[in-house]
């Protein structure tokens, strides 16, 4: 019985999110449009509002292309990792209180373990596709990741000391004492190291050199198209929903809010998940995008350092303070 | 299921010597602006060598002017730099006017140099949007498409094409401005500096504009000066050389302006010449609307299409046979006189030059368009050396080429 | 300084080399013969006095049908200009009949480079020292020079290259490479799949 109610969770939770991962590219289109003096979507439905049910049976339908020299179980293989990998990660977020699939004690580093099996997916994409630009666009996420991760990992490790535990429940719950009821301001530049590492972990610009379109045509996934290219789309909006969703949980508070909402405690999480989302694509469309190297420069001469002094701050006042 | 062709990812290493890595960008790319295909040899991501490949536009324009008229020849130039037709339409016909002699009204001289100047402002224009799109700065894109859009309109009023004018004539323009063109020309003048203020604060103070711009591309004077470069690149190098004012043609002796200089040579000295350019452009137009005489628009010793009125009398005896409205002007040997001469205008681009020799007859014997954007591109592989691939873009967008240009 | 006046210093300088001036409109040209093409262009672009140092354009010209008995078949004009002095003149290099060919100012404009091979590619005339004289606005196996006036309008033939490319996609074909055929619009949508 519990089996089944399980399964019943995870379908309720596959679809919810692939209809937010469907909204969140019409979000991204409206937002990116206003802000580009133009409307975006307008014609499927009212203001557009069926186009990402439009996209999906488009893509659905869409001419399956293999390239020839393609070696095929790995290019078939790689957006699925993506999708699995991301997927899974949501297993251990909690939305509320009590509202978490598998709530384990090791839940922020299953999601680091899923994040980096997910670029996997954008490597083998890269080098299975036996194309240049794609095998390009795979060195530069392969070099993007090994750097990020760390710096990412690292930034985190302030949360981890303060709350006493890796398990998000307990992470969430451990920020009710501090400022605002959240870890933001003792941890500010944890979460600067860790929003900049958001970004590149997601390939966001300013740090989208892994599809960088006007360098490497569109980088991993130059030879992919219909469903397998829509699957690297979901993995990655579900990608930056996970990314908003540690944020969240890390940094502001997971579901605590101002006052408890009745009948749907997810609520605050999930406006502080769009904050972040909007975050996201508000810097789309404002900033240029880095150089290769400049990315990697800031990686390991800015990010790390940052995130070890951190660390060590951090470390001393707990020690001090208790 | 036959067996594959050979073709793999294998790399060959020869001893002692970087892993080289080639690639073919273009020509069809998203960022090659056009039909450009450069070959890469890569370490890594650095270009150790860089060969443009040029001529999938190329349409023999040299070779067809010799076998049209001169006032036939005149669309040519529209399909060179399609970006800035008129300015290349302008061009053109002040070639032809100082080859065979022929004088061209005041007030066509304005409103030329007044076209001249919105040809740059759009060719600007586009050149900020797709540098700035190439460096990953997309927003700044749309916004200058705005802009871009009320200059084309603008056109349209005026002669009722948006991207091939062939507005001016040899010894003239076609028509007069309205004044529902001057109006709505004004108040674009009024708010168009404001906007270029605007994508100054989306990318002018940006640090990863400034990281990729500065220091990158570097071609100093001298180089720039040996490689042919000119316009806002030989500009950007320090080096003072502007045809409107070395070689005043127009009204561009009759209006005030100032050329800007950058000093460094790289990416982000280019940047800011155009900008400022597009500042002057909007002073000289300015000037152009106060500053407008009255008068004819179109010589009477023009070779070319005129209106009944403007007929001289030698002629109008023979033309009853052309129609109504536009009369075609009889063939006149005595037009045509033989010689050679090169006329450079400024265009957006740098120095556009055409070289002509004239044998009497009533079509050019030789016609050389000098086009810098095909020595821009000839430039690259000199530029390009030794920096990273996302810099190669970055120096294609700063170079600003136009393939029909360059191919002709 | 007149144009005139540095046709003038130009006699003086080399007098073995000058053959005439023509002007037109204000426009001087020097006829030149080609031999010592490289140090007349070194004199002009370094002499203090001069110093035109901006080569404008470069392209050749086909005389034949030019009736003026001074010209030879071929000729390449050099237009140049002094940035710093604002004069210009142009330099008009007779080179010859048949096989024409003129040393390269490569070394002296480094872009110059792309200027003889679009000389050479369009009108025939090659450089002697070139890096790299290739054809470089028509394809590679092209046939004749356009810019010749004994070269037709419509051209001669077709371009052998489109009878490779046919050739290259029936190969393509055969590995299966578009079995529906949608590179040449013979669409036959059910050969099977790769």
């Amino acid at each position: 019985m519990t089996i089944l109610l399980m399964l019943v969770q995870i379908i309720v939770l596959f679809v919810l999110v692939m209809l937010h991962v469907a909204y969140a590219t019409y979000f991204e289109r409206k937002i990116i449009g206003h802000m580009q003096v133009r409307l975006g979507p307008m014609q499927v439905g009212w203001h557009g509002l069926l186009q990402p049910i439009a996209d999906g049976i488009k893509s659905f339908f869409k001419e399956d292309i293999i390239p020839e020299q393609a070696d095929r179980p790995t290019f078939m293989a790689a957006p699925i990792i993506c999708l699995v990998a991301m997927m899974t990660s949501l297993a251990v977020l909690p939305f509320a209180k009590g509202w978490v699939l598998a709530d384990i004690n090791i839940g922020l580093l299953f999601i680091f373990a899923m994040s980096s099996l997910a670029s996997y997916g954008v490597v083998l994409a890269g080098w299975a596709s036996n194309s240049k630009f794609s095998f390009l666009g795979g060195l530069r996420s392969m070099a993007q990741v090994i750097s990020y991760e760390i710096a990412m990992g690292l930034s985190l490790v302030g949360v981890m000391l303060m709350s006493g535990s890796l398990n998000l429940t307990q992470i969430v719950e451990a920020q009710g004492n501090s400022i605002l009821g959240m870890y933001l301001l003792p941890q500010c530049i944890g979460f600067f190291v860790f929003f900049i590492s958001m970004l590149a972990e997601t390939n966001r610009v300013p740090f989208d050199l892994p599809e960088a379109e006007t360098e490497l045509v569109s980088g991993y996934c130059t030879e992919y198209s219909g469903m397998r290219y829509a699957i690297f789309f979901m993995a990655e909006y579900i990608g930056m929903m996970v990314m908003a969703a540690i944020g969240t949980v890390c940094f502001l508070g997971g579901w605590n809010g101002p006052f408890a909402v009745p009948f749907f405690p997810p609520l605050w999480f999930l406006l502080k998940i769009y904050l972040f989302m909007f975050i996201f694509i508000w810097i789309r469309a404002t900033l240029p995008r880095y150089r290769y190297d400049q990315l990697m420069d800031l990686g390991w001469k800015l990010l790390i350092p940052l995130a070890l002094v951190n660390i060590v701050v951090t470390a001393c006042l707990k020690a001090m303070i208790g | 299921m036959t067996p594959p062709l050979k073709q793999t990812l294998e790399i060959p290493v020869a001893d002692g010597e970087a892993e080289r890595y080639s690639l073919r960008m273009g020509p069809q790319h998203p960022a090659t602006h056009g039909v450009l295909r450069v070959d890469l040899e890569l370490d890594g991501e650095t270009i150790i060598e860089c060969k443009p490949q040029v001529g999938y536009l190329h349409r023999g324009f040299e070779k067809l002017a010799e076998n049209r008229t001169y006032s036939q020849a005149l669309i040519l130039t529209d399909r060179l730099d399609y970006i800035a037709a008129m300015a290349n339409n302008v061009g053109y016909c002040l070639a032809v006017e100082k080859l065979l002699a022929i004088s061209v009204p005041l007030r066509a001289q304005y409103i030329r140099t007044l076209v001249c100047e919105m040809s740059r402002l759009c060719s600007h224009l586009l050149w900020l949007a797709t540098h700035a799109l190439d460096i990953g700065a997309m927003t700044v894109f749309l916004y200058c498409f705005r802009e871009r859009e009320i200059l084309l309109d603008l056109f349209e009023e005026l002669c009722g094409a948006r991207l091939t004018f062939s507005y001016p004539r040899i010894g003239g323009v076609r028509q007069d401005v309205t004044s529902y063109f001057i109006d709505e020309l004004q108040r674009f003048l009024d708010i168009f500096p404001s906007r270029i203020a605007e994508y100054e604060t989306l990318i002018d103070t940006n640090r990863i504009w400034l990281k990729r711009t500065v220091g990158v591309g570097v071609v100093s004077g001298d180089q720039a000066l040996a490689l042919g470069l000119t316009g806002a690149c030989l500009r950007g190098s320090g080096v003072d050389y502007d045809l409107r004012k070395h070689q005043p043609y127009d009204a561009y002796d009759q209006v005030e302006f100032e050329v800007p200089l950058g000093s460094d040579g790289d990416i982000y000295a280019r940047y800011r010449c155009r900008m400022e350019e597009m500042h002057q452009s909007v002073h000289i137009i300015q000037q152009c609307i106060d500053q407008l005489p009255p008068g004819p628009i179109i010589g009477l010793d023009a070779p070319d299409l005129v209106m009944p009125n403007k007929v001289p009398a030698r002629i109008e005896a023979g033309s009853s046979t052309y129609g109504t409205g536009l009369i075609r002007l009889i063939r006149d040997r005595d037009l045509y006189l033989s010689g050679d001469i090169y006329v450079a205008t400024e265009v957006p681009k740098g120095e556009l030059g055409f070289y002509f020799i004239s044998d009497g007859n009533n079509r050019p014997y030789r016609m050389h368009i000098r086009s810098p954007s095909f020595i821009h591109i000839g430039a690259l592989a000199t530029i390009a050396k030794g920096e990273m691939l996302a810099d190669l873009i970055a120096n294609i967008g700063s170079l600003d080429v136009v393939l029909g240009e360059s191919d002709r | 300084m007149e144009s005139m006046a540095i046709a003038d210093r130009l006699r003086a300088e080399f007098p073995d080399e000058f053959l005439d001036t023509v002007t037109h409109q204000g426009q001087t040209a020097v006829i030149i013969r080609p031999g010592r093409i490289v140090a007349i262009l070194r004199w002009l672009r370094d002499t203090d006095d001069l110093r035109l140092n901006h080569l404008r354009s470069l392209c050749g010209v086909d005389n034949v049908r030019r009736k003026d008995p001074r010209l030879s078949r071929f000729e390449v004009v050099y237009n140049l200009y002094s940035i710093p002095l604002r004069h210009e003149i142009r330099i008009r290099a007779e080179v010859g009949d048949k096989e024409p060919a003129i040393d390269s100012v490569v070394g002296l404009w480094s872009g110059a480079n792309w200027l003889e091979r679009e000389t050479y590619d369009l009108m025939g005339i090659s450089f002697n020292g070139h890096p790299d004289l290739r054809r470089v606005l028509l394809p590679e196996d092209w046939k004749g020079h356009p810019l010749r006036k004994e070269y037709p309008l419509k051209g001669k033939e077709e371009w052998t290259g489109i009878t490779e490319l046919l050739e290259k996609i029936k190969e393509l074909d055969q590995h299966g490479f578009d079995p529906a055929g949608h590179a040449h619009g013979q669409n036959q949508p059910d050969e099977e799949e790769p």
